[in-house]
């Protein structure tokens, strides 16, 4: 589920409240958006990959959260997914790396 | 605050076609329809290009390349699994939209990976990726978005025809309606809240609003697909425990099962205690190719701190509902038309038995259905929907949760509760018998009869309150399905009736709110070939 909007990177662009598929997220007038309704998330980590910021952090239980306070609590830097998929303009590459055809053929 | 509260302060639209969802088959068939000139609105319950089971996720495609061998042999070659209900005809038109739909995917942005000789590779599709794609596609034809849009009920005209719908805004606070001479229904399968990947806003909204207008469905009682995760995720790829060693607590194997042929195995087990996984049958190169493959697999496991492929971790089955089964809306020709005039189904919404038969596996099958059946509906709605006459009268046909009266409250969580308690236990939905499912269905007409006899949902709870009826009338045109078919056959397994009927090879209707009927209707001619082979049926997944 949906744990941390980083106060220090967050711009307050509110992508994310636009972008989360079940409205997870409230824009506030002054700073970054609120997690107004965290038990609707499907930790589908798709606020990541669109917060530009890398701002947020999805923790991976999708039942209950784990109760990350800060930033430091992550395990992992924030935006790892955004990168992996190619979507920082350091990993663009990787927006055309797909090996599920090795996948599909393995016997 | 009642549904109609929100009407006079909305947002009022006039188009030829409107699409509801905005997964793949909602913005193909929105881009196609706009390119006909249509004018065209697409609205999403949430985001169009994150919402739906695609876009988190990636998704192998049935693409098979033009060359009349590879094509047939890709028709024939499910045949079985899905228990020989497919239509060669309508593999065949898939197969052929799909491929130059990729090509076209491909030519407007799509990264494609490339073979040794720089070839595209186009078996699957990153959800991400792909959906960004799409929403930007669909764009730039002119269709107009409404995201955060869920719609909640489909308008008729005096004829029966469907002419529009409406809905609420919810980051807005009011409401919307659209007239419109055509509508495609494309808002995906429904997984009833189970946490597999991307199905949490699936909950059969469409099913229900296209019933209140008239259309009936097919392939119902395919409706029991679960997927594998780690049990604390909501990251679903089945495939990958392909390369699974699954054990019990002590660390024992667990004798048969399996991702594929074993997974019956993996839920008897589940219901006596934990399974565990561990992909240790996956070489190094292996690894790095499922890595590269599907990035978002990996991220639980990587944020718990797991490695997947020498830890062992708790697995459990999600539903996924008729997401992966294939039942739907019914077809009535070759323009993904539902059987109500001006009302198209594409997608998951749609039934998948035309190309799949009574199963499916991965998203191969339906992610090509998803693509050539959008482009299908988005074209046909935009030549209905330009024709349909102006000055129409138009009214809700909305049931339950809207506006049948009654003094009763309408508690949404209550009766989700109820129909979640009666679809995903195995032991009801996987292990069907005719006892459980008359149980479960006693249950869930009762809910029926009494959601339809309460008071409208007010304002905040009127999404979940339709959420909650479509559930419960997609689990009765289930288990109506389930209850009718005294055999086992495709992903449908009855305890009771092990084996396949070969007088039971046709396909099932269920139709109906109020009462559900079910009636047969004859499966596509059986090909010679096909024939011979139909000794395999029974075999059950």
């Amino acid at each position: 589920m949906i744990e941390l909007i980083s106060a220090a990177r967050c711009t307050g662009c509110n992508i994310c409240v636009a972008a989360c598929p079940t409205n997870v997220f409230a824009s506030s007038l002054s700073g970054p958006p609120v997690i107004a309704r965290q038990a609707d998330c499907q930790t589908c980590f798709m606020c990541e990959l669109y917060c530009p910021e890398d701002a947020l952090y999805v923790a991976p239980t999708a039942g209950a959260p784990l109760g990350l306070a800060s930033e430091a609590d992550a395990p992992l830097p924030l935006g790892t997914y955004r990168a992996a998929i190619g979507w920082t303009p350091a990993t663009a590459a990787n927006r055309s790396v797909d090996a599920m055809h090795a996948v599909l053929s393995a016997k | 605050m009642g549904f109609s509260s929100f009407a006079p302060s909305g947002l009022h639209l006039t188009c030829d076609v409107l699409v509801l969802g905005g997964g793949p088959a909602g913005t193909w068939a929105a881009f196609e329809a706009a390119r006909t000139g249509a004018r065209v609105v697409l609205a999403d319950k949430g985001f169009c290009g994150t919402s739906g089971a695609t876009a988190p996720s990636g998704t192998s495609i049935w693409y098979v390349e033009p060359d009349p061998k590879l094509r047939a042999a890709a028709i024939v070659s499910r045949e079985a699994l899905g228990g020989f209900l497919a239509d060669r005809a309508w593999s065949a038109r898939v197969l052929e939209t799909t491929h130059a739909a990729l090509h076209e995917l491909g030519a407007r942005g799509y990264p494609f990976p490339v073979d040794g000789a720089g070839n595209p590779i186009r078996v699957s599709l990153q959800g991400p990726e792909y959906m960004r794609l799409m929403r930007k596609l669909a764009k730039g034809a002119g269709v107009r978005i409404l995201d955060h849009s869920p719609a909640l009920e489909l308008l008729v005209d005096e004829a029966g025809a469907v002419a529009g719908a409406r809905g609420i805004r919810r980051q807005q606070g009011d409401g919307w309606q659209v007239d419109a001479g055509a509508v495609v229904i494309a808002t995906g399968g429904c997984a009833f809240l189970s946490r597999a990947l991307g199905c949490a806003a699936l909950t059969g909204d469409g099913h229900l609003m296209a019933a209140e207008a008239g259309a009936d469905f097919s392939g119902m009682e395919f409706s029991n697909a679960y997927a594998i995760a780690a049990d604390f995720a909501s990251v679903t790829k089945t495939l990958f425990f392909k390369w699974a060693t699954f054990t019990d607590e002590a660390g024992e194997v667990i004798p048969g099962a399996a991702s594929n042929g074993g997974r019956s195995v993996i839920a008897r087990h589940l219901q006596k205690g934990r399974v565990f996984a561990r992909l240790d049958r996956a070489d190094a190169a292996m690894q790095a190719n499922m890595r590269a493959a599907q990035p978002n697999f990996f991220l639980p496991f990587d944020r718990m701190g797991i490695d997947p492929f020498t830890d062992r971790f708790p697995i459990t089955l999600h539903l996924e509902g008729t997401v992966r089964g294939t039942g739907g809306l019914r077809i009535v020709d070759e323009t993904c038309a539902t059987r109500v005039p001006g009302l198209y189904a594409a997608g998951d919404a749609a039934t998948r038995e035309l190309i799949c038969g009574g199963f499916t596996g991965g998203g191969s099958h339906n992610a090509a259905w998803a693509v050539s059946s959008g482009r299908w509906a988005g074209r046909a709605a935009a030549e209905f929907g330009r024709r349909a006459p102006n000055g129409r009268v138009r009214r809700g046909a909305g049931t339950a949760g809207l506006r049948d009266a009654g003094a009763r409250p309408f508690d949404p969580a209550e009766a989700a509760r109820t129909v979640v308690g009666e679809v995903h236990p195995f032991d009801r939905n996987y292990f069907r018998t005719e006892e459980g499912l008359t149980r479960s269905l006693d249950r869930l007409d009762s809910q029926w009869a009494r959601l339809t006899a309460s008071a409208p949902a007010d304002g905040t709870n009127v999404l979940r309150a339709r959420e909650a009826a479509a559930m419960t009338a997609v689990a009765r045109w289930m288990y109506r399905s389930g209850l009718a078919r005294t055999e086992s056959r495709g992903m449908h397994r009855r305890i009771d009736h092990a084996a396949a009927d070969p007088a039971q090879r046709h396909l099932l209707t269920a139709a109906g709110l109020t009462e559900v009927s079910v009636s047969h209707r004859p499966a596509p001619p059986l090909a010679a070939d096909a024939a011979e082979q139909r000794s395999s049926e029974g075999i059950a997944a």
